[in-house]
């Protein structure tokens, strides 16, 4: 719940209240705000976290990052679907798990 | 994973590992406080990669584990009725209520939505004007930012319709609670990274100075808990107790004072009650007076609803380190993902369901939580 994912900002809207950007997390884009971080530019790489831009993050530390989640399945965990995700936890058998 | 070549720099990890190995001379006992890490140090086997000296207590950084029951009960209460459209994060819809969780109210009719940010339900609520929309606002201070901005944005767009149901927590006031209790074994602390993306390092000093205890700002990546290890570990042979940011690329000294402004305007601190730990003074935030008409629990009247714990889990006992999720006798028998007793079953950042996805091979340990040395696979 804590996780913040490393995205590159790709476009800014500067007319939508609160401030918003197109953020992309390794392929899979989104919008977050950056209300937060209000000087950020197009091109920089933060750390979103439910949909909130959060700190600037470097980009050879931002691609790392992205790869080591993309490998161990954060990234799905965090952008899947949920309601799977809790029904396959509710209807799992002892030898699903794993 | 569990052996060292499977981190993402295993020249990096080994080199660590060589580092704190060499440094340790005696037992040293850290406190991880996040989840996250919890997640992280049990999925790549770190208790089991460090000297048998360095043991990691797993901490309260859980916010969907350590909302209370009752708020839990108020959330069903809320969600179960038909004007109403509850939104919440994926990961408390398998927290169990006193009868039931979210999921099966979503199943008995109820509309539950899940969203990624706070904002989407916000937009639910311009969407749907005839419809009551409640979001469930849980979290730590790196949630707060963006659940402030939520409610703050309803008040400006006049969105008489969307409400929160808050049961916000604060991480500094939970890890001062933890040292105070008198069976507390914690020497030093790795603090939670994206807390203090949002905070800063300020509430720490203190805290360091008045308990005589190391806190490392550590990130969630395998190298990253190393690398706070490491600092810890440093600062406890030298006898020092200093504030260190060891994730410094995601962590300024100041915190994200745009995000603080907002989290200011819009919450203010209050007691909390933390699920099978019991209340902690100033360990929460609530909506401040200009956004009482915002909160849920005003706005359906449930603040009536007061349930007790079940007395088998020992999910506060886990939260708080004072035992490891496989020392409970329910674990992996009568509590499971399926059938979870406690949230820290089943949220994603819970202890319990950390050792029951990594972990199960070696459980239950009949006594004390450390995995036999022999068990241990080999490193480099």
């Amino acid at each position: 719940m804590c996780l913040a994912v490393p995205g590159k900002v790709v476009s800014i809207d500067h007319q939508a209240d609160p401030l918003t950007g197109l953020i992309d997390f390794g392929g899979v884009r989104k919008q977050a705000c950056l209300e937060y971080l209000p000087d950020v530019r197009v091109g920089e790489y933060v750390i979103v976290h439910v949909g909130f831009a959060l700190q600037r993050l470097d980009e050879e530390s931002a691609r790392a990052s992205l790869e080591l989640f993309d490998q161990l399945g954060l990234l799905e965990e965090e952008f899947g679907d949920a309601w799977e995700q809790a029904a396959r936890q509710e209807n799992e058998t002892e030898s699903e798990v794993r | 994973m569990k052996y060292v070549e499977e981190f993402n720099d295993p020249a990096r990890a080994r080199r660590l590992l060589d580092e704190i190995r060499a440094a340790v001379t005696r037992p040293w006992a850290l406190m991880e406080v996040c989840g996250g890490q919890t997640h992280s140090i049990i999925r790549h086997g770190i208790d089991q990669l460090l000297p048998e000296e360095v043991e990691l207590i797993h901490g309260p950084g859980c916010p969907v584990c350590v909302t209370p029951l009752d708020v839990i009960d108020k959330a069903m209460d809320i969600a179960a009725r038909p004007e109403v459209v509850f939104c919440s994060f994926g990961d408390m819809l398998r927290v169990p209520g006193t009868d039931r969780d979210l999921f099966r109210v979503k199943g008995e009719g109820g509309d539950v939505r899940v969203v990624y940010s706070p904002l989407d339900a916000l937009e639910l609520a311009r969407e749907n004007p005839d419809r009551q929309v409640v979001f469930f606002a849980i979290g730590f201070e790196t949630t707060a930012p963006a659940n402030a901005m939520a409610v703050h944005q309803a008040r400006r767009l006049g969105l008489g319709n969307f409400s929160l149901l808050v049961s916000h927590v604060r991480v500094p006031p939970a890890m001062q609670a933890i040292m105070t209790a008198p069976s507390c074994r914690v020497q030093g602390f790795l603090a939670a990274g994206h807390v203090c993306s949002v905070m800063g390092t300020a509430e720490y000093p203190d805290l360091a100075e008045k308990y005589r205890v190391p806190v490392v700002v550590t990130g969630f990546e395998p190298l990253d808990i190393l690398e706070g290890i490491r600092r810890a570990v440093h600062q406890l042979e030298r006898g020092e107790h200093r504030v260190e940011n060891a994730y410094p690329r995601a962590v300024r000294e100041q915190g994200n004072p745009a995000a603080l402004a907002m989290i200011e305007e819009v919450f203010e601190v209050t007691d909390r009650n933390w699920r099978g730990i019991g209340r902690i003074p100033a360990s929460g935030w609530r909506l401040t007076d200009a956004f009482r008409a915002y909160d849920a629990e005003h706005r359906f009247d449930v603040s009536g609803i007061r349930t007790e714990e079940p007395a088998v889990c020992r999910a506060g006992e886990v939260l708080q380190g004072l035992i490891k999720p496989t020392e409970c006798e329910a674990f992996g028998a009568a509590c499971t993902p399926r059938t979870p007793l406690g949230a820290t079953m089943v949220s994603s950042e819970g202890a319990c369901a950390a050792y029951y996805l990594y972990r199960r091979m070696n459980a239950p340990a009949p006594q004390g939580s450390r995995i036999p040395r022999e068990e241990m696979n080999p490193v480099g």
